[in-house]
Order: structure tokens, then C-alpha cells, then sequence
């Protein structure tokens, strides 16, 4: 007979080192802890959470990391797991990986996003944001509320750009990809957007002035540059493809080649 | 006595909106910049009001308790946001928006606010086309439309099941470029602790800076709740972790009327609970009941072989499934309303035929073999194939399936480990939205002068049951396109005011309040996690003032709830300091507010004594089992009033909910 998924359920027993810091200017260290009793049908942030009830229990003081959807699109959650970022699986946030993915006796390392940009803020949590301020620089349509906009379906949008704009917009902005980046670049982040706009007729008119404009806070947020590795798109949970950011540095260079603007 | 007179305009239904419009003061360009206006929450509501508000001139600090106004909960909804657009000419209109959304309501909701709601639902698709929201489209390029539960047209716009994820960016992208302009003030990881009133006008909030623990003064001229609902009081539910009710309950303690607070969407369709170390539950949005059949099997002993994992779905034959929602709701089968649907599968559950390996034994399944069979044929045919083979058919099926609901499917998968391509969901109700919130008046102001409350926050347009793809729909038009011209109406008496000052008694006191209750908590030293009684009022919450309610169970609660909260009080332990990141402090004054409310919530269920929407009390209900609503003692908003800390002590008003343009009809889907 075959068996279910339920029935195939098991217990896991772990060795769990995670990164402990106090505060951003604070020494940094890896501690170690042991949960056991996990089930593989837990996801690896309820895994942390009976690694903090036990903590609290014993009077120690529990893991600070950041999560609130839980289900993969808010994209608060963080985590670095055996030096993956978001863990061992593709496309997927922590919060959706599940400990089915482990064996029983592993030893599992923890540590926050590292990067200049992202300074910590209390052991796993990290300080993103960096990333809220290059879509401030431009990652918009400047229309106004009003009620009087032409009928959406006056503007007429091809499928295949529509479906093209979607899967840039899909970002959920948990800079995996600058997590993973060697550089600690944000490039894949910031091409998502401008790619997203680019693609329809409503984003034509700012084309120019939102790729400098962003390109330029990017740079100005101490991220590091882009050398094609490639591996932001292997870790990105969202699967936003590497094409994006060539999309980006063509839309960058015709801006700057052919903008009347001063940026 | 606080203000409780619903204002609702004179004149015909459809002229109701124009009318108050019309007589709505202003306040002049010139006089914007001297108005400080808070909100508290970035979601749909909160970002689309922020960002028009400061594109009107007005000075605004935006408030959120996460890293970044982006993650609000709203990012999570999937299916999509209903328009009277009436694009796929199936006959759609205001009027039958409006009387979908009343009828889905159970006829607890105001005519004269769901109408307006429904006339306004084509211009939020207008904005936010405008603002480069992909909406999911037809190969000629115009939007594409699907249908949802409780209506008989297609009016759910929708991008794939993301849609809530693009309409949240489109309303943060506004709200950013208000922010790099210096309009906003955007206070990442801040909670709103506590409202502060001046002469008995809402003037500004008291914030805690989560990562420094500072305690800030805020002043305003006026403030805005866009906080979202409270369904993480049963502790398991479809929520984000950090969904609270502290803003709004805070703000109720201050004078504020809490409308309708029994009212709960349990929504039928999310993955089953695995374990007791669960932390939430993951929807499968409404969508799938497009393309997906519910049933059970027809045979106990099936449903027994089916959870011990003796039998498969594959193995029981058409013959012995009961696909129970076809059967009792044939007009509306699959995509009978969230309510009846949730009701239904508790009903087979219950009667033992529930196919989930779980302690309740509890999961029905969601099959998408038929539409993939059905899919697979039609593209078959439009690509020209001749004599297709099995293996393309659901090869080509299957692509399909991808193409609309791809990142449910590989969702689906994540948390399970099962394909849901190749065998059926598993699927039970959980916890989704809460209809009740702080009452408002047509304005969408409370009970207190000057304190606004929008989207799910109030209680003003789904009655006792939401319809699918509505909430969207209301978020954004209350803080697009109803705040925006009912709040200069207030603030027109203000534009002499000046600047409301923070060194004054009352904020004082609200700063000396939230640091007492704070350093209560960490002196406190118990034997107890917050989780855990945060887990005890769940299971009360869930057993007692859930799907099915009984005046016995609901006087159990209230005592339970009360006699946990003195524990609560007496024995929790919350490790750590006042003064930096401490995310179990946050979660002791969510949990702490939450047991006043949960108490609350059951004391509304028990005064409700009639069966309506999502409120099913198991002494009125109808030999088949659907539910008994009794319109001569209840068809009114129940809007209690805080008389402090005992609870059963709050003051029950009541606003007559009047009918002048549908019929007051047994709700049937039949």
C-alpha cells in the first residue's frame, strides 16, 4: 500500500548553531543550541519557535528573527541556512521551508543577511532599509489619486508584456539577492522594478528618469556592483530571471546616452 | 455621549454618495500643509489613504509595525478585487454588486455604504491600471475576468493568485513617492500603543519604536486606523504573526464603539492544521473553487481508509464521491459563499467522513482532475491537434492549471510535500477575515470625534459574510476615494488650530499608561510563555465562538477567556528589556488586548441570538441546516461601548439597519 504523506511523518533531533548579536555595533558570535521533537511536517520557522519556547522557559533570552506572513510573499523573513540564503531549497522564502527538507541528527547553521547595506539589528534581524529607499528614487507611475483616469481597458497591454511585467513585479523585496551576491548587489532588485515598468505603456513616459534616478540611489546605498554570476537568480525565492537586469542596463544606457535630463 | 449617528445621506440610493459629496466642506490647497494627519497601518487602506492624502497637501506620518510599509497583510491575498465593469457582458452592474454583496452579507450591512462601495469598485481598476498594476489579461490585451463565490457574473479582476501582492505595491509605490517627496513620514517597526484625546477629539497616538524601545508622541489633527482585523485571536489563522488588535482596542478603551465583534469569515478552503507546534495556516485562495470540485467520500469506511493512508483519492470511484457542495447548492455549487461553503465541509467532517490525518480528523478535498481533463481538450483542439493522447490532454491540462494558479499549486506543494497536479488538496476551514471592527458612521469615523477607521479595521460594508475578492474592493476604496473627501469635511473646522503640542497632561498620561503596562510584563517573571496562553485562547476561541455556536458554549467562553486573562496577568513571563528589540514583549500586549476582545467577541455571539452569515448559532438553523436569521430582533448593528476592565460590563447600542431597496429574503444558493 502506498502512504501518505501524514503517515510518513517523522521527529527530528538537531544541533542548531545561530548568530547571537546584540546590536548592530555589538560582537557578533555563533551559538549552540539542541531542539528535539521537531516534526518534518514543521516549517523551519516553528522549528525556531520551540528552540525560543524552550529558551524563555530556561530563563535565557529567545532568537530575534524577523517573519510575519508566513507564507512566502510578505518577504520579511531572512534567514542564511547552511550558508544558503533562504535556505536549501529554489524558490522558496524560509518561511516556507519545511523541515522534511533535513535529517534527523543535522547540524543546521543560522546567521543573518550579510551586507554593508544591511546592517544588523538584533542577532538574525537585519536593518533592509536601503532597498524601500531606491524604490522611493523612482519605482513608480508619478499618477495622482483622482478618480477621473481613463478606463483600464483604453490601454490596451499585450499578453506576453503584461505576463513579462508580472514576473518582475513579483519581487517581494527580501534581498536574497544581495544576501547571496559575492558584490552585495542589488541589482536584481532594482532591474525587477524598472523592468516591471518598462514593460507597459503606463511606465513609458518616466522611462528615462526612473532608471538613473534609481541606478543612482542604488549606488549611493553602498551596494556593490553586478558581475553576472548569476547566483541572485538561483536563490531568488520569486524566480525573477538574470534577463531582468540586462533589460535594466540596456534601459540605463539609452537613458543616459539619450536623456535631456541632468541626473 | 460619543458620537453614534450613522449619517447616512438623504435621497435615493444611487444619489446617496453625490449628495454627501456635494455638501462636504473643503479645506483649501493653501491651508493643507498646517494639517498633521496620522495613520496607522500601510495595507491597501492605510497606503492608498497616506499616499492621496499627501498628494492633496496634507502633512502625513504613516505608521507600520514591520520593516517596511510593503509587508502589510493585505500582500497576501490572492484571488483578486471585484469591479462593476461589467467587461465580460454577462449582464454585471452596480446594482447587482451591490445586492450580491448585501445578500452575501446576510443583510446585516448598510444599504447606503455597500452601494457606494459598489460604485466606486470600476475607478480603483482605473487607478491602479494607471499605476502599472499587471492585472492578468486576454491575448487581445484587454483585463481578464474570473468569477467568485456567492455571485453568478465574472467581475474579479486578478493577477494570477498574487493580486493583493500587486495592488499592495501599486498603493506602496504611490505611498514612496509621497515619502522621497517629504510628504510622508514613514515610521518603519512602530506600534501604536495608545490614542490620545484632547477636549474629546482624537489628537495624535503614542508609539513604541520597537527596535529602540523608545515610547514617542505623536500629535495630529486627525487620525487613521488602517490596522487590519483581528482573527489571530483564535491564534491559528490565515493572518500574518504579527496581525493584532491592539490599535483598534486600544482606541475602543478610549471611547470608540466596537461594531459587530462576533462577526468572523471562516474560509473554507486552507490547508488542514499538521501538529501542536503549528504557528499559522496557509489559505488556498477562493480562485481554485473556479477549477476545483469539493468532495468527500461517499462511504465512511473510505473517509477511514483514506486518513489511516490505506486508500488514495485515485482509488475511490466517481460513484462513491460525494461532491457535497453540488448536491446541497446546484445553482451555486462550487462557488456557493465562504460561509455555507466553510459550514458544509464542518457538517461532513463532523459527520465522519473527513479524509485528513489529523486529531480532529478533519480535511475535504479540492480536486482539480475535471478541469485539467477539460482544459487539456480545449487547448488540444485550439492548437490543432488531432486525435490527442491521453498523456498530451493532461499534459496540456496541467499547463493551464499553471498558467492561473501556478504559485498556489507550488505553495500547495511547499507545505505539504504532496503534487497537488497529480492528487487532490486537502483542504479545511480556518480563520480568514473578521467582518466586526471599530464602528464608523458613512463619514468612516468612530464613535470618537476626529479618529477614522478604515478597511478591515471597521466594521462598515460586509455584514456578517464577506464575499470573496471584496475586501481588496473596500480597503481601497475607502482609503482612495471615500477618506480623501469625508476627512476635509472634518478638518475644515482646524485649519486655525495650529500645531497640537505633545507636552501636555493627556499625552502624559497615554505615555505613563503604556510604560506601566510594560514594565508590569517584564517584572512579572512567570511560570508561562505568551504563546501558551495565546494558544489557550485560540482553542477556546476556535471550539466555542467558531463555525458553530451555542448559547451554553458561549457562556462557557466568556468565563474561560475572563478567568485566563487574570492568569495571563498573574503568571506570564516575558524575558528581556524595555529598551531594545524585544519581539516577545511585542507579542504579550498583542495577546493581553486580544483576551479583552476574545471575551467580547463571545458576549456579541451570545446577544446575537438568530443564525446570520458567518455568525451560525446551532439553536436557528432550518431542517437542512442552513442558517436561521430572524430580521424582526435582529437586523441591527450591535456597537458595544467600553465601561472598563470587566468586560461583561460593556454597553450594548444598537443602529437599526433599515431596508429600503432589496428585500429582506432568506439567503439561498440552491
Amino acid at each position: 500500500m502506498r502512504k501518505t504523506t501524514m503517515a510518513a511523518r517523522k521527529s527530528l533531533s538537531l544541533t542548531l548553531k545561530i548568530w547571537r548579536q546584540k546590536h548592530a555595533k555589538a560582537r557578533g558570535r555563533f551559538e549552540t543550541h539542541r531542539v528535539k521533537g521537531i516534526s518534518t511536517a514543521s516549517s523551519f520557522l516553528e522549528m525556531l519557535d520551540v528552540l525560543n519556547e524552550n529558551l524563555i522557559e530556561a530563563g535565557r533570552e529567545p532568537v530575534a528573527f524577523d517573519h510575519d506572513c508566513r507564507e512566502g510573499i510578505c518577504g520579511i523573513c531572512s534567514l542564511y541556512i547552511n550558508g544558503r540564503a533562504h535556505g536549501p531549497s529554489r524558490g522558496i522564502t524560509t518561511c516556507q521551508l519545511h523541515m522534511r527538507s533535513f535529517r534527523d541528527g543535522d547540524t543546521i547553521y543560522v546567521e543573518p543577511w550579510r551586507s554593508r547595506a544591511f546592517p544588523v539589528i538584533k542577532d538574525l534581524i537585519v536593518d533592509r532599509s536601503a532597498l524601500d529607499r531606491v524604490l522611493q528614487a523612482g519605482g513608480f507611475i508619478s499618477v495622482n489619486t483622482s478618480g477621473n483616469t481613463q478606463d483600464a481597458d483604453s490601454i490596451p497591454v499585450n499578453k506576453q508584456d503584461a505576463d513579462q511585467a508580472f514576473d518582475a513585479a513579483s519581487c517581494i523585496g527580501c534581498g536574497a539577492c544581495v544576501a547571496t551576491c559575492k558584490n552585495s548587489s542589488a541589482m536584481l532588485f532594482t532591474a525587477a522594478k524598472v523592468s516591471h515598468l518598462a514593460h507597459l505603456p503606463q511606465g513609458q513616459i518616466e522611462r528615462k528618469r526612473r532608471v538613473q534616478h534609481m541606478v543612482r540611489q542604488m549606488d549611493a546605498e553602498g551596494f556593490g556592483n553586478c558581475s553576472v554570476t548569476g547566483a541572485c537568480e538561483v536563490e531568488c525565492p520569486k524566480g525573477i530571471a538574470l534577463k531582468h537586469i540586462a533589460r535594466m542596463n540596456r534601459e540605463y544606457g539609452h537613458a543616459v546616452l539619450t536623456s535631456r535630463e541632468q541626473t | 455621549m460619543p458620537h453614534f449617528d450613522p449619517h447616512l445621506p438623504e435621497g435615493a440610493l444611487a444619489e446617496k454618495w453625490d449628495r454627501a459629496k456635494a455638501g462636504y466642506r473643503l479645506v483649501a490647497p493653501n491651508n493643507r500643509d498646517r494639517i498633521d494627519i496620522v495613520v496607522v497601518g500601510t495595507g491597501l487602506a492605510g497606503a492608498s489613504a497616506a499616499a492621496t492624502l499627501a498628494e492633496l497637501g496634507y502633512r502625513v506620518k504613516s505608521f507600520c509595525y514591520q520593516d517596511s510599509p510593503r509587508r502589510a497583510h493585505s500582500i497576501a491575498a490572492q484571488g483578486g478585487i471585484n469591479a462593476a465593469k461589467n467587461y465580460q457582458g454577462d449582464n454585471d452592474s452596480v446594482y447587482r454588486l451591490f445586492y450580491d454583496t448585501i445578500k452575501g452579507g446576510d443583510y446585516r450591512s448598510r444599504e447606503a455604504n455597500v452601494y457606494r462601495l459598489a460604485q466606486l469598485s470600476g475607478q480603483i481598476i482605473d487607478q491602479c491600471v494607471a499605476q502599472g498594476v499587471p492585472f492578468a489579461r486576454e491575448y487581445g490585451g484587454l483585463l481578464d475576468n474570473r468569477s467568485f463565490g456567492g455571485v453568478q457574473v465574472k467581475r474579479t479582476f486578478y493577477a494570477k493568485g498574487q493580486t493583493g501582492q500587486q495592488l499592495l505595491l501599486g498603493a506602496y509605490q504611490a505611498l514612496s513617492r509621497q515619502i522621497a517627496k517629504g510628504r510622508v513620514s514613514m515610521y518603519n517597526r512602530h506600534e501604536m500603543l495608545d490614542l490620545v484625546l484632547v477636549g474629546g477629539k482624537a489628537r495624535g497616538i503614542v508609539a513604541r519604536n520597537l527596535v529602540t524601545g523608545a515610547i514617542e508622541r505623536h500629535a495630529a489633527h486627525a487620525v487613521v486606523l488602517a490596522s487590519g482585523g483581528y482573527g489571530n485571536v483564535y491564534f491559528l489563522s490565515t493572518y500574518a504573526m504579527g496581525s493584532n488588535c491592539s490599535a483598534i482596542w486600544k482606541v475602543h478603551k478610549r471611547g470608540a464603539y466596537f461594531a459587530n465583534p462576533g462577526f468572523v469569515q471562516i474560509h473554507p478552503t486552507c490547508i488542514p492544521v499538521h501538529g501542536p507546534f503549528q504557528s499559522k495556516l496557509t489559505l488556498m485562495s477562493e480562485s481554485l473553487r473556479n477549477s476545483g470540485r469539493i468532495w468527500v467520500p461517499k462511504k465512511r469506511s473510505d473517509a477511514q481508509a483514506t486518513r489511516e493512508g490505506r486508500c488514495q483519492p485515485a482509488d475511490i470511484q466517481e460513484a462513491d464521491r460525494d461532491y457535497y457542495l453540488e448536491r446541497r447548492y446546484p445553482a451555486f455549487g462550487n462557488l456557493a459563499p465562504r460561509d455555507v461553503a466553510s459550514r458544509a465541509a464542518k457538517e461532513r467532517c463532523d459527520a465522519g467522513y473527513g479524509i485528513e490525518d489529523n486529531d480532529a480528523k478533519e480535511g475535504v478535498f479540492l480536486d482539480f482532475s475535471t478541469e485539467i481533463q477539460r482544459r487539456g481538450t480545449e487547448r488540444a483542439y485550439e492548437a490543432g491537434m488531432e486525435n490527442p493522447s491521453a498523456v498530451q490532454i493532461r499534459a496540456l491540462g496541467k499547463k493551464w492549471i499553471a498558467d492561473k494558479y501556478g504559485n498556489l499549486f507550488d505553495m500547495y506543494r511547499q507545505i505539504t510535500g504532496a503534487d497537488p497536479y497529480e492528487t487532490p488538496m486537502k483542504i479545511y476551514p480556518a480563520v480568514h477575515y473578521t467582518m466586526g471592527g471599530l464602528w464608523v458612521d458613512y463619514d468612516l469615523m468612530s464613535s470618537i470625534p476626529g479618529c477614522f477607521v478604515i478597511g478591515e479595521a471597521n466594521f462598515s460594508d460586509h455584514g456578517a459574510n464577506r464575499l470573496g475578492a471584496s475586501a481588496l474592493m473596500q480597503g481601497l476604496a475607502d482609503g482612495y476615494f471615500i477618506l480623501p473627501y469625508t476627512l476635509p469635511n472634518y478638518l475644515a473646522d482646524d485649519i486655525r488650530t495650529g500645531p497640537i503640542p505633545t507636552d501636555t497632561p493627556e499625552f502624559d498620561e497615554a505615555s505613563c499608561g503604556v510604560r506601566e503596562r510594560i514594565e508590569r510584563w517584564l517584572s512579572n517573571k512567570g511560570a508561562h510563555t505568551v504563546d501558551y496562553f495565546h494558544k489557550k485562547l485560540g482553542e477556546v476561541m476556535w471550539n466555542k465562538v467558531g463555525m458553530a455556536r451555542s448559547a451554553a458554549g458561549l457562556r462557557e467562553a466568556i468565563a474561560e477567556i475572563q478567568q485566563l486573562r487574570e492568569s495571563f496577568w498573574k503568571s506570564v513571563c516575558v524575558p528581556g528589556s524595555a529598551d531594545d528589540l524585544n519581539p516577545e514583549l511585542e507579542k504579550a500586549g498583542r495577546v493581553a488586548d486580544f483576551l479583552e476582545l476574545g471575551q467580547l467577541m463571545a458576549i456579541d455571539a451570545l446577544d446575537r441570538d438568530e443564525s446570520c452569515g458567518g455568525h451560525f448559532r446551532v439553536e436557528h438553523q432550518t431542517p437542512g441546516g442552513e442558517a436561521l436569521r430572524n430580521d424582526g430582533d435582529y437586523a441591527y448593528v450591535s456597537a458595544w461601548a467600553y465601561q472598563g476592565a470587566d468586560i461583561n460590563r460593556e454597553a450594548l447600542h444598537k443602529e437599526p439597519l433599515a431596508f429600503e431597496n432589496v428585500e429582506l429574503k432568506t439567503r439561498s444558493y440552491k
